[in-house]
């Protein structure tokens, strides 16, 4: 059910850890949905310098959180800001349908944990697009 | 598949670890279906030789089944497996009782082949009552005679739980129903061949069976309707079944599933008491090497080769993935598993937290696993369990928690 890319990232997950002293710190998901991701990030001149993640969830869980903070390494704030749980599945030669909600809560750790580098910095958080996607929205199990 | 010692076609190492879900057919199950698919071909409705000759196979085989769990053949009718069973069982008896009243009873850890046709028989006016279980999964009869009242028509409790593999008191449930004149339905694919199933004992009206679970064929089952039990038709058409299911029948499947349950029957003392043996031995080496690890179900009242554990801090889709890049076989109550985002209604209904059931594994011992095996498994998933907690910001968190006490 999952592609290469899925299996790979899964059994040899990229930037998986924890950052001593990060500059920002993303939690989202819940235990009771099964699934929750960390991000850590290590900022400097506006570019992302490190990035690493815990996970407790599926393969595609796993899998989305190594994309995509692979994805995000080196890039300005901004531009890890703009990455979609779109382009993170896409990375990963796809994901089931049931198992988007796993990108999007990559996507949703990214911006948690860039905004709060922001916060921690004085400065105002970014906001979430109108209709942005969340990972437990019209699910059924309720976050 | 699998070749005798074990392995796959390609030469890995292959545990299969997965026998609730399905059993292989075994070689001599298979040997007396074989002349049925094109030399006994007949259909058995027809006049002629070949046609008398399938008839034959078919009542052979239904001796069987009777004999397994102490029925008379006309009271086993043959199914395409055990959803049909559950479903003709409980929507027949509702229909045909419907006059009588519209209240039925069945259990909260049922199989879906059993909850979803009371959910779907609630939009037909029909009034449900879910028993719910202890921590162990078990039904009390007590509880169960409570919420009869003068309009339940059917009770369906299943024998043994497919993924916890917790037995349910069947016969003291059936004794409950039978005093006050209410059919009583048991789903017994998990238990046959495994723990003993006498309609009579067990004081049942109808029970439902299927061929893969013991070493037999997918796609066919059976119901034993207890004699004068009355039953709506599921599937109309031809005069087949003795008019109470049409369908020309699956004539090879059927003789798998009689010389399946004969085979099973024989050896279900000697495979239960090897199955338990495993197991136990297997849980107590997860036990000894895993922190954090809890038993689902019963302790003992339980199938026997049947072991669910909740491991801590982890996702079981995860943790499968990494069992079968090591050749093991295995299932999980983890929502990721059944394409919604709940985990398993069994290990909800026994009172888990909702992260302990995403984090279960059950595996489920069958008739080619050895010591060996179990050897394997205890090697293999310590590792696998560890490398998840160190991935899983729920470990860390209870880490720090430790280390701030």
């Amino acid at each position: 059910m999952y592609s290469e890319k899925v299996m790979d990232h899964f059994m040899n997950p990229r930037n998986q850890g924890e950052i001593e002293n990060p500059d920002g710190v993303g939690e989202v998901g819940n235990p009771k949905c099964g699934d929750i991701m960390k991000i850590f990030l290590k900022v400097k001149d506006d570019r992302i310098e490190d990035v690493k993640f815990q996970t407790f969830g599926c393969g595609a869980a796993v899998a989305s959180s190594s994309m995509a903070t692979d994805l995000i390494k080196g890039k300005t704030l901004q531009e890890a800001w703009d990455l979609s749980n779109k382009a993170v599945a896409e990375a990963l030669g796809g994901l089931p349908p049931v198992k988007m909600h796993c990108s999007v809560l990559a996507e949703e750790g990214i911006h948690k944990a860039i905004n709060d580098y922001r916060i921690r910095k004085g400065l105002e958080p970014w906001k979430e697009k109108p209709g942005a996607a969340h990972a437990h929205g019209d699910e059924t199990c309720e976050a | 598949m699998m070749s005798g010692d074990g392995t796959s076609m390609t030469g890995r190492r292959l545990v299969y670890l997965d026998h609730a879900a399905t059993t292989p057919t075994a070689p001599e199950v298979v040997k007396a279906m074989l002349p049925y698919f094109s030399e006994r071909f007949g259909n058995p409705s027809s006049i002629y030789g070949i046609a008398r000759e399938s008839r034959d196979a078919i009542d052979r085989a239904r001796e069987q089944v009777a004999r397994a769990i102490n029925a008379s053949p006309e009271e086993i009718f043959v199914t395409s497996g055990g959803t049909e069973a559950d479903n003709w069982a409980i929507k027949g008896a509702a229909y045909a009782n419907r006059a009588k009243g519209n209240h039925i009873v069945t259990s909260a850890i049922e199989h879906h082949a059993v909850l979803h046709t009371c959910q779907y028989l609630e939009t037909q006016g029909f009034r449900m009552t879910y028993l719910p279980v202890d921590e162990y999964g078990r039904v009390d009869p007590g509880a169960l005679e409570e919420t009869l009242t003068d309009q339940t028509i059917l009770v369906s409790i299943m024998a043994a739980n497919n993924e916890i593999g917790t037995l349910e008191p069947i016969a003291e449930c059936a004794g409950v129903c039978r005093d006050r004149g209410v059919r009583f339905h048991t789903d017994a694919v998990q238990a046959i061949g495994s723990v003993p199933v006498d309609v009579e004992a067990l004081g049942v009206d109808m029970l439902s069976l299927s061929a893969h679970k013991f070493y037999g064929p997918k796609g066919v089952g059976a119901l034993y309707v207890r004699k004068g039990v009355r039953l709506d038709n599921l599937l109309h058409g031809g005069g087949q079944e003795r008019r109470r299911r049409a369908g020309t029948e699956n004539l090879a499947g059927i003789v798998g599933m009689g010389a399946a349950i004969e085979r099973a029957v024989e050896r279900r003392e000697e495979y239960a008491r090897r199955m338990a043996a495993l197991r136990d031995r297997l849980y107590s080496g997860i036990a000894e090497r895993i922190e954090h690890v809890r038993l689902n179900g019963h302790p003992t009242e339980r199938l026997p080769g049947n072991l669910n554990c909740a491991f801590e801090f982890i996702e079981g889709e995860s943790m499968l993935l990494l069992l079968d890049a090591a050749g093991i076989c295995a299932s999980s109550g983890s929502a990721c598993t059944s394409g919604s985002l709940d985990p398993s209604h069994v290990l909800l209904a026994i009172g888990l937290a909702h992260e302990n059931a995403h984090g279960s594994l059950r595996l489920t011992l069958g008739e080619s696993n050895t010591d060996g095996d179990v050897d394997y498994v205890l090697e293999t998933l310590p590792p696998i369990v560890e490398r998840l907690r160190t991935m899983s910001p729920l470990y860390a968190n209870y880490r720090r928690s430790c280390n701030v006490q």
